[in-house]
């Protein structure tokens, strides 16, 4: 029965060991997928290379069908996987700023560590100045605290958000998936090829 | 990586992340060289605890792994070099002041955002956290609409 840690199964002093093994798989599978480069990175933008979008979306259904399943079988009690709180604010204008951060520099903090681990110094420069933008947003942080604070709508899954039931959201997610794969590889053809 | 995603979930009961540690630094780093700064800010001192240093995370250590995952896989395919990679058509010099403006934007934005594209939009999508569709579509939604006018770096 799991999450194995959360529930004592394993102690939890192992909890930083799992944490390296775990890094380094993820390091791995990141880099090898050609993650360390901004430039494979920013082509999902431009259309030349939709690598990204199906890795990452491929990846968050998977793991969404295997929570569930393992749930379905009794193998994991659901209720003790983290449902990150929403704030919806806070959240969207986060994020509108990550994806110009995004496209500026060519990496997120995860791919810009990969980066950074096998030389690329354009990598070092965004994992450092990275640092600078959260040492920015902490002193300034009393200045939108309360935005930083409101609309809060709690731990709610995107299910409960739209009235339906898990089965039929993530058949409509793997719906979506599958369209977006024929429609961005249509797209592929297209664009012009960039070397690098 | 969905496997991958799955197994941390089942040991760990939640997903993987990335800027976590880049705060933690930040943190310890302030505490280290201001403690009472530190203690003060309202920001700071939710992350600063008497029995736990600031650097004794799960993602401080997650990242300790990933940059060994990522030299590991450098090394096997022959890609370890120290370089600036950018398109042919700006100079390095260029390259290295829009990674440092895209670096200072994106750490600004997942504070705001409690979470980065992987801590917030992949491990929250694959809870089915609400937060983690709105960040995934506001994170891509935005660089979208911004690509156009940096594309001259790109393409």
């Amino acid at each position: 029965m799991g999450p194995l840690i959360p529930l004592g199964i394993i102690d939890s002093s192992w909890n930083n060991v799992f944490a390296i093994l775990i890094g380094i798989a993820f390091g791995f599978i990141l880099e090898s997928s050609g993650f360390s480069s901004s430039r494979k990175l920013a082509g999902v933008f431009y259309g030349y290379d939709f690598t990204v979008l199906k890795v990452f979306f491929s990846a968050a259904i998977t793991a969404a069908i295997g929570l569930y399943y393992f749930y379905f079988l009794g193998w994991i009690d659901i209720t003790m996987i983290y449902v990150n709180p929403t704030y919806l604010g806070s959240a969207i204008v986060g994020g509108i700023i990550m994806g110009l951060g995004f496209i500026m520099g060519g990496y997120c903090p995860g791919t810009s560590y990969c980066g950074a681990a096998i030389g690329k110094i354009d990598a070092i420069v965004y994992s450092v100045a990275m640092m600078a933008g959260i040492f920015l947003f902490s002193e300034f942080y009393p200045f939108f605290e309360d935005f930083y604070n409101s609309g809060s709508l709690g731990n709610v899954t995107v299910y409960d958000t739209l009235g339906i039931s898990v089965s039929l959201f993530m058949i409509i997610l793997i719906v979506i998936a599958l369209v977006a794969f024929y429609v961005t590889s249509l797209i592929q053809k297209k664009v012009k090829k960039v070397e690098y | 990586m969905g496997l991958l995603l799955l197994v941390t979930f089942y040991i760990t009961g939640r997903g993987l992340g990335a800027s976590g540690a880049a705060k933690s630094t930040v943190v310890a780093t302030i505490n280290k060289v201001a403690p009472e700064h530190a203690q003060e800010s309202t920001y700071y001192s939710k992350f600063i605890s008497d029995d736990n240093h600031p650097l004794n995370q799960w993602l401080v250590f997650e990242v300790i792994g990933i940059l060994a995952g990522a030299l590991l896989s450098g090394a096997l395919s022959n890609r370890l070099k120290f370089k600036v990679e950018h398109s042919p058509k700006i100079t390095s010099g260029r390259r290295l002041v829009f990674a440092a403006l895209g670096g200072l934007a994106f750490g600004i934005g997942s504070q705001f955002g409690r979470g980065c594209t992987s801590g917030a939009a992949l491990s929250g999508m694959a809870s089915l956290a609400l937060g983690g569709f709105i960040a995934m579509l506001s994170i891509f939604g935005s660089a979208y609409v911004f690509a156009y006018f940096f594309r001259k770096n790109w393409i």
